[in-house]
């Protein structure tokens, strides 16, 4: 008996801070391909955390193996204390999910398809209609809840999805790409709903490839590449640690030609991408001198997460 | 948890099945309408169209002797249907599957609970046959009505072997080499229209490895009122083959779904 709890503490003690996720080592091979390599990652209680990546960088993989709906290949896994995948059912019994591509029931009208999800986590009667009037007045659907789900704009199914993935009253909400394809208006109102959802304590776990939302909803990220992650930190940090606080852009075959002209003694890093180019500087002043007596246009904004993911994962196409 | 070829069975299947059943309820009108009219149309024509040049076979009306072929060929039919079109549309089509895995539920209790709805309809679909055959009069010993849990094993056992088929297909048009390949030979050699004896016994033997005949041999001797043989034997050949269809579906459907 004593030897347990021994070990037990032991177990604690080692995993440091507490976590709702933690993966060591995680790995995931396709005929032989390594789309996840080994990555490392830890999610904190209450906190919105963000996996970036270009597409085909092992983001869903990660998502589909903290779920338990993919096997690992090897390396640990632990979502809400549950090993994963051994215990990935009683892990889903806490935890909300939002998929990339919505799965809403067709067979179901907006009501039913939260009724019958419901009665998948086993709530009954009075409890069930309640949380269904809950979630009806959340996702804002209350005048379309007898109509089926093909009736429905894509906002409208992302909002029932929300919904859907709330059920449960979860400890933790798992999104994958939850703002792609919706109109400015529609996601504006996910976003707010996600914030609404951590002011009440729930962690969130979202992948995404759009930088303002990373920005603004996240707490922490990871950028992921190639199946690696390539960095892991607080937004405003990753911003700070990897790129100058200024950015000038200029563009077209003058501002080449004066940037070809230029010596190394541009007080710049520059980042030539075809006929633009990105000047990341520590100070903007003798840069902007610069162009001003070369007469060139020019943009001078502050660095955000888009200059530190291109610097991280690169400037090429990636399919 | 991929790997191993034994599924987990589980209650959790019942959810499964309820959904099914919630959704079939809105068109129950129209279902129960076809579960009915069909078997009367195959009795009105085949019996008496077909009766007539057959005249009885022993001492048995042709009527009699294909309502008791029919109600296990319909059986076979309905939850073949159920297990491969409607199945393959809930899990491909539809993502029902998907957003049955991010509940907490197993594949596994996923496969059980479709194939058991799929036994379920072929028991629908039974039961409205014994009616029909009750009312026209082909029916009148009790004893029929216990050719109905035959029924539900029959269509377990059909709808597994589906859901075998649904885990290897790529589209709908997969679906049509197991009706043509494995379907309607079954309900050709099963002695569903005919006596099995007619045929050579080299047929006669392969037809006994496939499980229909041996639900017929069960559920016909029920229906007429007599007592079946080697009940045992056949009931084990047929869930031999459900049960060993289980394990090889949900085997494959974790391969192809949890990759």
């Amino acid at each position: 008996m004593d030897t347990v709890a021994l070990t037990n503490d032991f177990t604690a003690q080692a995993a440091g801070e507490p976590h709702i996720a933690r993966a060591c080592g995680l790995l995931k091979r396709y005929d032989g391909e390594t789309v996840v390599d080994h990555i490392d990652l830890e999610v904190r209680p209450g906190e919105c955390f963000g996996l970036l990546g270009p597409n085909g960088a092992g983001k869903t993989t990660t998502l589909r193996m903290m779920l338990g709906l993919t096997p690992p290949d090897g390396g640990t896994l632990h979502v809400l204390g549950e090993p994963i995948p051994a215990r990935a059912r009683e892990a889903r019994l806490r935890l909300g999910i939002v998929p990339q591509f919505d799965n809403l029931d067709p067979d179901f009208t907006v009501r039913e398809n939260l009724t019958t999800y419901a009665g998948y986590f086993g709530l009954k009667g009075a409890a069930r209609r309640q949380r269904v009037d809950e979630l009806m007045a959340f996702a804002n659907l209350g005048q379309r809840e007898n109509l089926g789900i093909e009736a429905l704009s894509g906002g409208m199914k992302r909002r029932l999805t929300l919904a859907r993935a709330l059920i449960n009253h979860p400890e933790l909400v798992v999104l994958d790409e939850p703002t792609t394809g919706l109109d400015p208006q529609a996601r504006h109102h996910i976003w707010q709903c996600l914030r609404g959802l951590k002011q009440q304590g729930t962690t969130l776990i979202l992948t995404t490839h759009y930088m303002e939302e990373a920005e603004r909803l996240c707490d922490r990220l990871a950028i992921m590449d190639r199946g690696r992650i390539v960095a892991q930190e607080s937004p405003q940090a990753l911003i700070a640690q990897h790129i100058d606080p200024h950015v000038l852009e200029i563009n077209g075959n003058a501002a080449m030609r004066w940037l070809d002209g230029q010596a190394d003694d541009l007080p710049a890093r520059a980042h030539r991408v075809g006929d633009m180019a990105l000047l990341y500087c520590h100070e903007a002043a003798p840069v902007l001198e610069r162009l001003e007596r070369a007469g060139l246009r020019y943009l001078h904004r502050p660095a955000n997460l888009e200059d530190v993911f291109m610097k991280l994962t690169g400037h090429e196409l990636r399919d | 948890m991929t790997t191993s070829l034994i599924p987990q069975l589980s209650l959790r299947f019942i959810p499964v099945w309820r959904r099914n059943l919630l959704v079939w309820r809105k068109i129950m009108v129209p279902s129960i309408l076809g579960n009915f009219g069909e078997p009367v149309l195959y009795l009105l024509a085949f019996g008496y169209g077909f009766g007539q040049l057959v005249g009885d076979l022993g001492d048995l009306p042709y009527m009699v002797f294909l309502a008791s072929g029919i109600i296990c060929s319909s059986a076979m039919y309905t939850a073949s249907f159920e297990g491969m079109y409607s199945a393959y549309t809930r899990m491909s089509e539809q993502k029902t599957w998907d957003g049955l895995l991010g509940a907490p539920l197993n594949l596994d209790d996923i496969v059980l609970g479709e194939i058991i709805w799929a036994a379920t309809k072929a028991l629908m679909s039974a039961a409205a046959i014994l009616v029909v055959a009750t009312l026209l009069g082909l029916v009148s010993d009790p004893r029929a009505l216990l050719a109905l849990p035959v029924i539900l094993l029959a269509g377990f056992t059909f709808a597994a072997c589906a859901m075998i088929v649904t885990a290897l297909s790529r589209s709908y048009d997969f679906f049509l080499y197991y009706f043509t390949l494995a379907i309607t030979p079954m309900l050709l050699l099963s002695g569903v229209f005919f006596p099995l004896e007619q045929l050579p016994d080299m047929i006669v033997i392969l037809a006994h490895l496939l499980p229909l005949v041996h639900v017929v041999e069960v559920v016909r001797p029920l229906m007429i009122g007599e007592w079946p043989t080697h009940v045992l034997l056949h009931l084990g050949v047929v869930a031999a083959y459900g049960g060993g269809a289980l394990s090889l579906s949900t085997w494959l459907l974790r391969r192809r779904l949890m990759c």
